[in-house]
């Protein structure tokens, strides 16, 4: 009997807090497996900011910092800068990274941090209830739009597409957008992340995998449903795929350390 | 002090930077204000030069929390701002109190509220010392009244917030920054020689340590209770260990600069061996910073006239002198608090007093600096003289 | 040929999603209809003949709560 998929070793084996079916546990777990390929854990660092990613540090085997609402990009900075030969990680929710912490990210981005950032975004605030996030969708109901999004006549905002947003900043070198309802999309999902973090240790940067994910308690459904309706909403709206890689170009110039 | 050091004339600001990569200030984020644009220009010019972190961030909010991270790696890291910035850095430092992160944030302060002026103020005591962001938790907050204090509080501050794991506020107002002096730096601490964390991040490998979660989240209410008291045992040490002044003819034989490690900043301004005693003055001026300078400058008015002043000036705003500023009460005497502010000090006087003198203030607001004369006039007024 | 496997679950981690059973190709799991300690009702490995090792339930699994072995010769 040959063990092909068990629980990576860089993951405690404790029940998470996080709801049934949600998204944040498989890409814990994705983030966790390439940690454990590439034997990295005793140099790594995440920053897991306020929203459901602030339990994020009770279940990783390795240093964390928890900064301040939307200032996850500024801390990572901060942590990335002291500890260059580190893998940084710098893991956010759509209100941290879209909405208060919007500046943080563009000029993070912009100034080419060498991080890698995890964008966890599943159209809604999950930690708070279930309030408008700037990706939610229009129409889509939340706590505080419950009539549905409403661009028009309540000004309500239109969905924001990060990934493709950053993708025009000169400093982004990798950026790419997956999401965890399918067992391809998952493995798809785990390459972007894969070549981000491979990136980031050959001393490239700024990398981004944006992940579509579930949020079923705050859309008001089922695990399984919560999947058909991610897959039927949000990725005709945000397309999945590789929105900017410029890692050949630049792995021409940047000497390539091999992966420890 | 080593042999080859001179006097140097320089800014404030600029001082202040140069002290703080002499003490091993290896990550430095800011935003551009004035008053304090040239302490930022000198970091991007000199950390770089030293191989070290320099970033101009987007704003004080990143700044802070570029700094926040920084020192999570165990790193000596710093911010710096006026006034406005400073407001926007308090969720920050807040966060940084609330994990015991050591970091050091210069306020170079000019007058509010609001956009305001970008001439000199004490106006943010209270933003200060009552915490300024959400929570109970306290800085050490350290004002100069020279270039030269501002260099060697500047210094001193990295050593503080590494000692005891708080934020350290270097509290100077618009002029100390603005203003130009001879200055005798403190002697470059080499990278190596700074104390090792092994609560910080990074590492771990190399540690063979379990990992660090540096937080300040704590959900249930008994247990947090317990680490914000734990936390309040280290303020009592440091309100015990840390208070710094200096007493100018107010009860004391000679120039008291009192602290844990008998730190005194060496200003040598007014020893106290002026033949005056606390007998003899008829007044305690009470003020830190300029408006201090100020007060020295109305007492040799005063002295002219054949009156005798004291001068009590708190070097930390928090932890403030409070039994210090008792013990000079005692004997009755008025004190006159003066600041640039509507009376923000003059409050911890009043508590440290608790009635046991007359308490009176002077404050001129705006960016308006209180003149010797005024002062002095003031002085006159109270003793009827 | 195609492989034959075995999927074990952690009845107690499992928080009874049931997206591993969504996602499995060959149908080899559906809820329990025992609870476990938590009141839940897991996920469940029943009609284990069929599994193919494809590690599908695994990688759709956000609790990690399952292993995914692929059996070798004789093993059953």
């Amino acid at each position: 009997m040959k063990k092909l998929f068990g629980h990576p070793e860089s993951l405690e084996r404790i029940q998470t807090k996080y709801c049934a079916g949600c998204g944040h546990g498989v890409i814990h777990r994705l983030i966790t497996e390439l940690i454990d390929e590439m034997g990295i854990r005793g140099h790594t660092v995440i920053t897991n900011p306020v929203g459901c990613s602030i339990w994020a540090d009770l279940y990783f085997k390795f240093d964390s910092v928890q900064p301040p609402h939307g200032r996850t990009p500024a801390a990572a900075t901060g942590i990335k800068r002291l500890l260059p030969d580190h893998l940084v990680i710098c893991y956010q929710g759509d209100g941290d990274l879209a909405a208060i912490g919007t500046a943080e990210i563009i000029h993070a981005a912009n100034r080419g941090e060498k991080f890698t950032t995890i964008f966890v975004n599943n159209a809604i605030y999950g930690m708070t209830g279930g309030q408008m996030a700037p990706t939610t969708l229009v129409g889509q109901k939340a706590a505080t739009a419950p009539l549905g999004r409403d661009p028009v006549e309540a000004g309500m905002g239109y969905p924001i597409r990060v990934s493709e947003l950053l993708s025009q900043l000169e400093g982004t070198r990798y950026i790419a957008r997956g999401a965890v309802d399918t067992p391809a999309n998952v493995r798809k999902t785990k390459s972007y992340i894969r070549k981000a973090f491979q990136a980031q240790m050959s001393g490239v940067g700024f990398t981004m995998v944006e992940i579509l994910s579930p949020c079923p308690t705050n859309w008001g459904m089922s695990p399984v449903d919560a999947i058909d309706w991610l897959q039927n909403n949000m990725i005709p709206f945000y397309h999945l795929g590789e929105i900017k890689n410029q890692l050949e170009a630049v792995s021409a110039s940047v000497p390539k350390e091999a992966a420890k | 002090m080593s042999v080859a050091e001179e006097k140097k004339l320089m800014k404030g600001n600029e001082a202040m930077a140069e002290a703080a990569l002499r003490a091993g200030c290896r990550a430095y984020f800011g935003y551009p204000i004035t008053p304090q644009n040239e302490l930022i220009a000198y970091m991007a010019r000199h950390m770089l030069e030293r191989g070290r972190v320099f970033i101009q961030a987007e704003s004080e909010i990143a700044a802070v929390n570029m700094v926040y991270g920084a020192a999570s790696t165990g790193a000596r890291a710093m911010t710096s701002s006026s006034s406005p910035g400073i407001s926007l850095k308090q969720e920050g430092i807040s966060y940084a109190a609330g994990a015991d992160m050591p970091i050091v944030v210069a306020n170079v302060v000019r007058a509010g509220p609001g956009l305001g002026a970008i001439a000199p103020s004490q106006g943010d005591y209270f933003q200060s010392t009552r915490g300024g962001g959400h929570g109970d938790y306290y800085c050490i907050v350290l004002a100069p009244k020279s270039v030269q204090e501002a260099a060697d509080l500047t210094y001193l501050a990295f050593d503080l917030a590494d000692k005891w794991r708080v934020p350290v506020i270097l509290q100077a107002d618009g002029m100390i920054g603005q203003m130009m002096e001879g200055v005798v730096l403190p002697p470059e601490r080499p990278l190596d020689s700074l104390p090792k964390k092994d609560w910080a991040v990074g590492g771990m490998e190399a540690s063979r340590r379990e990992p660090n979660h540096i937080t300040s989240i704590d959900l249930v209410p008994e247990s947090f209770e317990k680490k914000i008291r734990a936390r309040f045992e280290r303020y009592a040490k440091i309100k015990a260990e840390e208070v710094r002044f200096e007493s100018v003819s107010c009860g004391y034989d000679e120039m008291d600069v009192s602290g844990g490690t008998g730190a005194g900043t060496g200003t040598g301004t007014g020893t106290g061996k002026a033949g005056c005693s606390a007998e003899d003055a008829e007044l305690v001026l009470v003020a830190y910073g300029t408006s201090a300078r100020v007060c020295l400058g109305a007492r040799k008015l005063a002295e002219k006239e054949g009156i005798k002043l004291g001068l009590f000036r708190p070097v930390t705003l928090w932890p403030f002198p409070e039994k210090e500023l008792a013990r000079v009460s005692a004997n009755g005497k008025p004190m006159l608090v003066v600041e640039m502010s509507m009376g923000q000090m003059v409050e911890d006087v009043k508590l440290s007093t608790l009635g046991k003198c007359p308490v009176h203030f002077l404050g001129r607001v705006g960016g308006v600096i209180p003149t010797e004369e005024e002062v002095f006039a003031e002085v006159r007024r109270i003793l009827g003289r | 040929m195609a492989k034959r496997g075995k999927a074990t679950i952690d009845r107690d981690r499992c928080k009874g999603c049931y997206l591993c059973v969504r996602a499995c190709p060959v149908k080899v799991l559906e809820p329990d209809t025992r609870v476990n300690s938590t009141g839940t009702y897991p996920s469940l490995s029943r009609y284990t003949d069929k599994c193919i090792a494809c590690g599908s339930c695994y990688l759709v699994c956000p609790d990690a709560c399952i292993e995914v072995f692929e059996l070798e010769g004789g093993e059953s």
